[in-house]
């Protein structure tokens, strides 16, 4: 039974630090003005080891990973 | 001073240790003004940031250990862990182990970080701010070698980077590109006390 | 529907309501619980702060997450929009009654009348009711100034003023708080004692219109009717802007059939919002006008997210530069670009709701965004 989660960012805390799209450039990009664009959608599970990384990485802890509703349903 | 095994460690750990030390600090304060080059991504200055810092504590342990078991110096346990509380160079030594507490409160939020907030860890980090310069003063005072040449050099080469790299740091403004707009909204909203 | 209104009564410029001619027309405070939720499920009375969410399911939300505030929202932000001042100025009561109707039936004790802090005499006419109430029912209440800022009209921003004493929106849901507008508890109002919603809404006509203002309407009127009632147009209108500076632009020729129904807009992509109708005069500049809207708008940000902050501002310095210097493909570009990334990413609707009107202005006036002519002056209404 696998897992879906997704990225999920606090946007006030967020302040454009850009680790998270060093290390998820797959699925994390950066905007004119350094903040994150995130591919919406479930994380691929080959991504998942850095995806876990950069939410530890954040400096400010904006990042967060959550079930998606596939992923919840899932593991019903 | 009878020159011991043991004594040698605890000098060249404690050396160690402070050069380690001074690098965990330089590297906090780059990524603070966010550093990052050709083939530096900034994720590279917070995981050596890390990493040193975790290297560091092995040779602190190492120094203290060597310290305490010494049996010239008479050092209990409790020495290492309470300030002030040695006969062996009281003053000295005491910051030593404040500059060593001070550490470690840093080091244990920074593995619980998740648990207790961003703004509770960043509150303790600031502590850094305050053991470097007494680990450093404490490396100045305790050792009996310590007016040799080669520690004053090293101290003074340690020393002279972090003060130079944290001067900048410090007036070279925010480096949040949103802190002064959102400071001016803030005063605009200001709580309006009614009549 | 019920043939209650909330303008009914007195004249407008006679002041405000007191309680003994307010209790004389209407009766005193119907008797309130948990069935009054279920009346206002049924009425299909909707929010009319913006946003449009149905009154009676917000109630049951608050009531099941144990809600112990009730911020009633007449910050009224919105610089055209002039409904809520009026009626808290002229029906002060009204609001009362709908407020202590919504706390006594999601079982909140604690109600924060939300003002905005330049608006004097609605919070003078609104404090002056209070002093007529029974103590039984003005113990409930406190008055909290909002800023005179765009965002403290959000829930969120309203909800944060309430809990920590500033305006910020955030991230955070209403948890403790219920938050409804003013002109929605004035409807809750009459909705208790006649059982049915009143089928009216309550527009600012703003723009080019002979007698600008705030006017109750029927849902089945159009806006043709809404203008008319305003005193028709001062010329020929290019187009109207439905719902205020979060709203849509729409051509007039499609405009004047559209219903001012919160259902029947939003079923044609459209949004009543707050109820400013803003008409366009012929001999105004839609580019230009965008382009001021937009300029406020990215000021108003309360710089708290990155996209927010300099997304608005770069949208604005992009058709500020459309405005005044002429059509570029560069620019345009760009707005189309930043304002698909913008979208979604603040923390509040602030950003949602600019990108919004903007593409709703892109896309209304494609013809004039191409091809703009680079002209100093911008003439406003």
């Amino acid at each position: 039974m696998s897992r879906h989660y997704e990225i999920v960012v606090d946007r006030i805390r967020c302040d454009g630090r850009g680790l998270c799209a060093e290390l998820l450039p797959e699925l994390i990009r950066l905007d004119d003005w350094g903040y994150p664009i995130i591919s919406p959608g479930p994380i691929p599970e080959h991504l998942m080891p850095l995806a876990e990384r950069a939410v530890e990485d954040c400096p400010v802890l904006a990042l967060t990973l959550r079930r998606t509703e596939q992923g919840k349903r899932a593991s019903r | 001073m009878p020159d011991t095994f043991l004594w040698y460690v605890t000098r060249a750990a404690g050396a160690v240790s402070l050069v380690l030390l001074s690098g965990v600090v330089i590297l906090g304060l780059l990524s603070t003004m966010r550093v990052q080059g050709e083939g530096w991504p900034r994720f590279l200055t917070t995981g050596l940031h890390r990493n040193v810092a975790l290297i560091a504590v092995v040779f602190l342990f190492l120094h203290i250990v060597t310290a305490v078991v010494d049996p010239f110096t008479h050092l209990g346990w409790g020495a290492a862990l309470v300030p002030f509380s040695s006969y062996y160079r009281t003053f000295w030594l005491g910051l030593g182990v404040i500059a060593f507490d001070l550490l470690l409160a840093i080091i244990v939020t920074s593995l619980v970080r998740n648990f207790i907030g961003h703004r509770t860890w960043r509150a303790i980090h600031w502590l850094a701010y305050g053991s470097w310069p007494v680990a450093v003063i404490h490396g100045l005072g305790t050792g009996t070698d310590v007016w040799s040449f080669w520690f004053m050099l090293l101290t003074a080469t340690c020393a002279g980077i972090v003060l130079i790299v944290a001067g900048y740091r410090f007036m070279a403004g925010p480096f949040d590109p949103l802190h002064t707009a959102r400071a001016v909204f803030r005063g605009s909203v200001e709580k309006r006390e009614l009549p | 529907m019920s043939t209650m209104r909330l303008l009914a009564g007195r004249t407008l410029s006679a002041g405000p309501e007191g309680f003994a001619e307010h209790a004389a027309r209407l009766g005193h405070l119907p008797h309130a619980g948990r069935d009054l939720t279920e009346v206002v499920v049924r009425s299909g009375l909707t929010g009319r702060g913006g946003a449009g969410f149905p009154a009676g399911l917000k109630w049951r939300a608050a009531a099941a997450r144990h809600a112990h505030v009730l911020v009633v929202n007449g910050a009224e932000g919105e610089p055209h929009s002039k409904k809520d001042r009026l009626l808290m100025s002229t029906r002060p009561h009204l609001v009362l009654d709908g407020a202590l109707l919504a706390a006594r039936a999601v079982r909140i004790n604690e109600i924060v009348l939300y003002i905005g802090e330049h608006h004097t005499i609605a919070r003078a006419a609104m404090e002056r009711a209070l002093a007529e109430r029974p103590a039984a029912d003005r113990k409930h209440f406190r008055i909290a100034a909002a800023p005179a800022r765009y965002v403290s009209g959000d829930s969120s921003a309203a909800v944060h003023l309430v809990t920590t004493g500033i305006a910020l929106p955030t991230n955070a849901p209403a948890a403790p708080a219920m938050v409804q507008n003013v002109e929605t508890l004035a409807h809750v109002a009459l909705i208790a004692r006649s059982g049915e919603d009143t089928g009216t809404v309550l527009v600012t006509m703003a723009g080019g219109v002979s007698r600008p203002g705030v006017l109750e309407v029927e849902t089945s009127s159009t806006i043709a009717d809404a203008i008319a009632l305003a005193g028709g147009a001062t010329e020929p209108p290019r187009a109207v802007l439905m719902g205020g500076y979060f709203g849509a632009w729409v051509e007039i020729g499609q405009a004047q059939g559209l219903t001012l129904d919160p259902a029947a807009l939003r079923a044609r992509g459209l949004s009543l919002g707050c109820g400013v109708v803003g008409v366009l005069p012929g001999s105004h500049c839609p580019v230009c006008e965008t382009a001021g809207i937009m300029r406020y708008l990215a000021g108003e940000s309360s710089a708290q997210c990155g996209p927010c902050f300099f997304g608005l501002r770069a949208l604005a310095e992009a058709s500020g530069r459309i405005a005044t210097q002429g059509s570029n493909s560069e620019d345009l570009q760009r707005l189309h670009r930043w304002a698909a990334e913008v979208r979604g990413r603040g923390a509040c609707k602030h950003p949602d709701g600019a990108v919004m009107f903007l593409q709703s202005a892109l896309s209304t006036f494609g013809q004039e965004f191409a091809s703009h002519p680079a002209h100093r002056a911008r003439r406003s209404a």
